[in-house]
């Protein structure tokens, strides 16, 4: 099973001209499925043109028509991918994945006003993206330190959760599915969303989630795991260090007015059942003790 | 990024809302020509930097003559404003706003955050003025009112007007407070503000309704397709260093400790201080230097590290996907040659071409410490600053 992405799952490029949509289009097209589900890439102005064999299309809408593609996945410039997000959700596709940083938060609260009600699903944007191992990775992560199995992953960061997905590999822990949901302050599916995907997936067992200073997700979702997970998870927040009022590094990771400590996120955490470790050279263990 | 007081006044003028008439001068004799220049008898001397907290800090005067502008005014610029929010080390004074004097009668709070949960515009406001609004909300929640802002309509008449009962505005205001929370929403949206506040919004005893003080913050993702905004940027109220590396592209914050770090991904690099904090040492920045850190943008690196006198030990944190092992394995090198590295260096390396990469730091010839993981990167580089430190002194 995995969640919201697997051998089936037929993927368009939008930005698939760029050297950053190349690249990855081309990585991602190597590992596991690959060469059967990228089937398209999106640019305006290069319509009937190809990148290595992927057909490029005017719009998101012919691309789907045409390839059947039900997901797409972003690497379109911080200015125009806001309105990349917008068409995919107007074209009705199931997911788009945003890799995009650097996206004004103005042109997100629009988006996100337009997708109320809306059956696209939105990862990111400024995230790695999603993989469920040996299967399809969409995204810019590194294929092979992942291996299939039935741990899921959800996490605001890249490389931290990289560093995590390798600590469960060194103790012989394959994911199910491997989700980085972003490091901005308005994005799609927040770790809340994410728990109850992997709640309802028989292919998990358990859940590592990654958080990190700022906002309030892992709060909402530790709050919605108390009443509702019937499986065990495990937790990390990154930051306990971080200084108040300044932005570490993601745009989203801020402590404003005293809101969004490490701490009061792990307090929370604790408080719902989420075994929690403050140790980030912990957290494949740690996991591995609630099995 | 900030702005100070008067700009954000500047431009909330532009968008209709009424303030004092005010002048901004960056020495004594320029204070006294503008006070006379705008008449009256009474003056505020505001102190302009980006912390908040100046009243308190003794940055808000009010002078009752030319003299008193003088004296006040050649005072300030020669302070360190400490405020809550400047830290211990306070912050200088390079301008002033001299604003004529304003009769209140009462003081409310009106403010703009984008909220996250909601992930719309929330327009906060309060009849508690004039007061430290984070404490209001924590000691009488109840009296801060919120309405999330529907972006595709705007800010409606009858919602503002209602926000207006709602803090408290005597009935013949609301109209007036209603237009202008609507035009500081307009202000907010078109200038892709990420933070706006008036506090105090007054209303006066001639019954106009003004803002007193003015605070915006705009979203940096959002600063290209506003240059006039970009230039109101004042060098002066930020960090050097961190000025510096934004101009490499680099993510760094100065903390206060000695164990240097440089690490790949802005979780990740987080995750490397508090690992360091977890095994007893102490954390002297955050810097992230990205996905595609060359050689050149570590060397950067590794020299705003080293600006940090208090530094005892550099420890490099890289997970690469993307990023290979053993650019960054050269990059390291590469940079630890030109800075002469004077201080101990642990390296961790994981990912992509890992055992090229180690080879590299291995055949240097420099003195690197290698580490197998985070934990083992964290104890070594704690006791190597430990050690390092007590060298030092005992030379």
């Amino acid at each position: 099973m995995s969640i919201l992405i697997d051998r089936n799952s037929r993927v368009m490029t939008q930005g698939i001209t760029g050297k950053t949509g190349q690249f990855h289009t081309r990585m991602c097209r190597e590992y596991a499925n690959g060469q059967s589900c990228f089937v398209a890439g999106v640019n305006p102005r290069k319509p009937g043109e190809d990148f290595e064999g992927i057909p490029v299309f005017a719009t998101v809408r012919e691309a789907k028509q045409q390839t059947g593609a039900n997901v797409s996945v972003i690497y379109v410039p911080p200015a125009f991918a806001a309105a990349a997000i917008d068409e995919a959700v107007e074209a009705e596709l199931d997911l788009v994945i945003c890799i995009t940083e650097g996206i004004p938060v103005r042109d997100m609260i629009r988006t996100r006003f337009a997708m109320q009600g809306k059956r696209t699903r939105l990862i990111g944007p400024n995230c790695p993206g999603i993989i469920t191992p040996d299967e399809i990775k969409i995204g810019i992560m590194p294929g092979y330190i992942h291996k299939k199995g039935r741990i899921g992953v959800v996490s605001r960061s890249g490389t931290l959760t990289y560093e995590a997905v390798a600590q469960l590999m060194e103790l012989g822990l394959g994911q199910s599915t491997c989700i980085g949901i972003g490091g901005d302050p308005v994005n799609g599916l927040k770790h809340r969303d994410v728990l109850q995907l992997f709640n309802e997936d028989d292919e998990t067992d358990a859940v590592l989630m990654v958080g990190e200073i700022g906002g309030s997700d892992e709060e909402d979702c530790a709050r919605w795991v108390k009443d509702n997970m019937q499986k065990p998870v495990v937790g990390f927040i990154a930051g306990v260090t971080a200084p108040p009022g300044k932005r570490m590094g993601h745009a989203g990771a801020i402590i404003s007015g005293g809101k969004g400590t490490a701490l009061e996120k792990l307090e929370v955490m604790e408080s719902c059942g989420i075994k929690i470790t403050r140790n980030p050279a912990e957290m494949g263990k740690l996991l591995q003790s609630v099995l | 990024m900030k702005i100070h007081e008067y700009q954000a006044k500047e431009i909330l003028r532009s968008f209709g809302v009424i303030t004092p008439q005010g002048m901004a001068c960056f020495n004594a004799d320029e204070a006294v020509a503008a006070a006379e220049k705008m008449g009256g008898d009474t003056w505020v001397v505001k102190a302009q930097i980006y912390a908040g907290g100046r009243g308190k800090g003794g940055g808000v005067k009010i002078a009752r003559s030319l003299e008193d502008v003088r004296q006040l005014a050649g005072a300030m610029l020669n302070m360190r404003l400490i405020t809550h929010q400047t830290g211990p080390e306070g912050q200088p004074v390079h301008r002033l706003f001299i604003e004529e004097g304003v009769p209140i009668g009462k003081e409310y709070y009106v403010g703009m955050v984008v909220d996250r949960r909601q992930q719309r515009v929330c327009l906060m406001a309060s009849s508690e003025g004039g007061m430290d609004i984070e404490q209001v909300a924590a000691a009488t929640p109840e009296k801060i009112h919120k309405i999330y802002i529907n972006p595709m309509t705007g800010l409606q008449a009858d919602e503002a007007q209602d926000m207006a009962q709602k803090i408290g505005i005597p009935e013949f205001c609301w109209p007036q407070v209603a237009a202008l929370m609507q035009a500081l929403y307009q202000a907010f949206d078109a200038t892709d503000a990420s933070l706006l506040e008036i506090n105090p919004l007054a209303l006066t005893t001639s019954n106009q309704v003004i803002a007193l003080d003015a605070k915006m913050n705009f979203d940096d993702n959002a600063l290209f397709r506003h240059p006039e905004i970009t230039a109101l940027r004042d060098l002066d109220e930020e960090d050097p260093v961190e000025v510096e590396a934004s101009k490499h592209d680099l993510s760094y914050i100065a903390l206060d400790g000695n164990i240097g770090c440089l690490v790949n991904g802005a979780g990740l690099a987080m995750a490397t201080m508090d690992i360091i904090k977890l095994y007893g040492g102490n954390p002297a920045n955050f810097l992230d230097v990205g996905g595609g850190a060359t050689t050149e943008k570590v060397t950067e690196a590794f020299k705003l590290m080293l600006r940090n006198p208090k530094l005892q030990a550099i420890l490099v944190n890289i997970f690469g996907g993307i990023m290979k092992c053993d650019v960054i394995a050269q990059g390291v090198v590469t940079a630890a040659r030109e800075v002469k590295l004077a201080v101990p260096l642990v390296v961790r390396l994981e990912g992509t071409n890992v055992d090229i990469g180690k080879q590299i730091l291995a055949d240097s010839g420099l003195t690197i410490i290698s580490a197998d993981n985070m934990a083992d990167a964290a104890m070594k580089v704690v006791t190597a600053a430990r050690a390092h430190s007590t060298g030092v002194t005992n030379h």
